[in-house]
């Protein structure tokens, strides 16, 4: 047992980063504007003067160290802090067309969620049917009619490629389902009501490599749909899925580029360093 | 070389044996103590029945009380009982569900909602006796409703209300903030997701501690002695189901009444021992009852557990 040290360790191929030729339009017009964008809890200032831009129909990933806001940023995108007490939003995030202000005191967080959808980190399905997880945000809605619930239900369930795996099992429950097919189930309960914008907390974070891959292959199509925001703290998925990255530090938006740059050659000294993982 | 920094495996094991033998004596020590705790009620029990086996019978179960111990029924008291159980739900349920949904899912956290949370703790426990002079006060002499099975079931839901809101509170509590947080995503107002979320999947909670709370009031003798139970009564209340529409009648709300636990106190307090063979029965009898709530009770939340893991 002592001499078993000269095992072979088996080589890995180094992740290969593929940025090929996802260079994207810069004529995507803006989807939401994020300008002078402040965040409190409490005292602890978390979110200090963002700016940033969320082109429509293309996939913007947040990355940075834990802590660093990504996650409270994406969360005033649907007024999630509104849930809890002590909070505060100063500045706004600009949705288009209607320039409505998404944290703005005169905007109804609820008419805020109704128009951009979450996936959480941890799938989160209700422990009800299947079916009755999709249907929920349309019924919430007011559709009663069963053929049209049925029809968005599952064209829901095939935009989020879990279709063929759970159209014979649609009256079980969804605790029923594997994690990854958990977390598509929760990507089609968001899709059914064709939200504008759709954030992603860090979807795969609970799921095993090849889950992930399915999730991200799915992010990579969504964008001919919706305009997708995705929290990540994986680098490689960040410039796998994403168009643009925005790299946030402390609580500041430090540099935000088209993916390729920022992963090739970014302006920032920060960035590089986060980025060949010099720290986070 | 330096004496190495490990352990040896003789070492090791010699420790594990002593440390897994600490573990059986705790073992040991745990299920002897539970042996007593059960023992003593399986005793209890036993000895009820026992003393009483000379009543069990249909004519025992389907009998009005009597001067003759062994004429004498239990009737009244068991259709009386159940009777008052029944309003002691259909009061404390909706009341007590109301309070805790309030109080967990409305309320804002500060030093008031802090106050009422803890004199709802303190409410549970009242002595109960209290709660009877406070029914006597209010429902028999203000309200009006007389020393009736309304005033009786009023004041035992009283009485179990802070052990409903409790048990509703924590199973509101149980039900993870991801879940809420799925249903405010698309768009749900706070009652939406209450009432299609947090309610539903709580129902196993909060319909075990109803019936814990049911199968505490049953046994309470203290508040409907002060209410003014009668001991002896040779009539049924008028049925709460009748062959004419509406089909419902609810005029035994107001007729006076006697329970199981006031049968029992009257039995015991006789000098002629044929009634105390009769106490026994009876009191094995509610405690048959009380087993059979806290059963349906356990089965309730098994059901629900099964369907629901987080």
């Amino acid at each position: 047992m002592a001499g078993d040290t000269t095992t072979q360790r088996e080589e890995f191929p180094s992740i290969a980063i593929t940025l090929e030729e996802r260079t994207p339009t810069r004529a995507n017009a803006a989807k939401a504007t994020a300008e002078k964008l402040d965040f409190w809890y409490g005292s602890n200032h978390a979110l200090k003067d963002i700016n940033l831009t969320i082109p429509e129909n293309q996939v913007t990933a947040l990355i940075g160290p834990s802590g660093c806001g990504k996650s409270t940023f994406l969360r005033c995108f649907n007024r999630m802090h509104d849930l809890q007490p002590d909070t505060r939003y100063q500045g706004a995030i600009t949705l288009r067309p209607e320039n409505v202000n998404l944290v703005g005191p005169e905007t109804d967080p609820i008419e805020v969620r109704m128009r951009i959808g979450m996936v959480f980190q941890k799938p989160n399905p209700f422990p009800k049917s299947v079916f009755e997880n999709v249907a929920y945000g349309l019924r919430l809605r007011g559709i009663k009619n069963r053929t049209e619930l049925a029809e968005r239900v599952e064209k829901a369930l095939r935009g989020a490629a879990i279709w063929d795996e759970v159209k014979n099992r649609l009256s079980d429950s969804a605790l029923a389902l594997s994690g990854g097919q958990m977390q598509r189930l929760c990507i089609a309960r968001a899709l059914a009501t064709e939200p504008e914008i759709l954030l992603f907390d860090e979807p795969t974070s609970a799921l095993d490599p090849i889950a992930t891959a399915k999730i991200e292959e799915l992010i990579t199509e969504l964008r001919q749909r919706v305009t997708v925001l995705i929290v990540t703290h994986n680098m490689q998925q960040a410039a796998r899925v994403s168009d643009f990255t925005a790299f946030m530090y402390l609580g500041e938006l430090v540099e935000v580029d088209a993916t390729a740059k920022i992963f090739t050659n970014p302006a920032k000294k920060a960035t590089e360093d986060y980025i060949t993982g010099r720290y986070g | 070389m330096a004496a190495t920094a490990h352990m040896t495996l003789e070492e090791i094991r010699k420790g594990l044996t002593w440390r897994k033998q600490l573990d059986k004596v705790f073992v040991l020590i745990g299920l002897s103590l539970l042996a007593i705790c059960l023992g003593i009620l399986a005793i209890l029990f036993l000895d009820l029945v026992r003393d009483g086996a000379s009543r069990f019978g249909w004519d025992f179960i389907a009998s009005f009380p009597s001067r003759r111990a062994e004429n004498a029924g239990i009737l009244s008291a068991a259709v009386g009982t159940s009777l008052i159980m029944l309003v002691t739900a259909i009061v404390a349920l909706p009341l007590g569900v109301a309070a805790a949904i309030y109080l967990e899912e409305y309320a804002p956290k500060n030093w008031f909602t802090g106050i009422i949370e803890i004199n709802v703790t303190n409410l549970a426990g009242v002595p109960s006796i209290v709660y009877g002079l406070l029914a006597l006060g209010l429902f028999v002499y203000i309200f009006g409703f007389g020393q009736s099975v309304l005033t009786a079931g009023l004041t035992l839901a009283l009485l179990i209300l802070p052990i409903v809101v409790v048990a509703t509170r924590e199973s509101l509590r149980a039900v993870p903030k991801a879940i809420r947080e799925a249903a405010y995503g698309l768009g749900a107002t706070r009652w939406e997701v209450t009432k299609d979320h947090v309610l539903p999947y709580s129902t196993g909670g909060i319909l075990t501690g109803l019936i814990l709370g049911l199968s505490r009031a049953i046994g309470e003798t203290a508040p409907i002695i002060t209410i003014g139970a009668l001991s002896f009564i040779a009539f049924l209340p008028p049925s709460p189901v009748t062959g004419e529409f509406p089909f419902l009648n609810f005029e035994w709300l107001w007729s006076s009444f006697t329970a199981m636990p006031i049968q029992m106190f009257n039995w015991v307090s006789r000098p002629d021992q044929a009634f105390q063979a009769n106490a026994a029965a009876a009191g094995a009898i509610l405690l048959g009852m009380t087993l059979l709530m806290n059963g349906v009770a356990i089965y309730i939340r098994y059901r629900f557990r099964k369907k629901i893991n987080w």
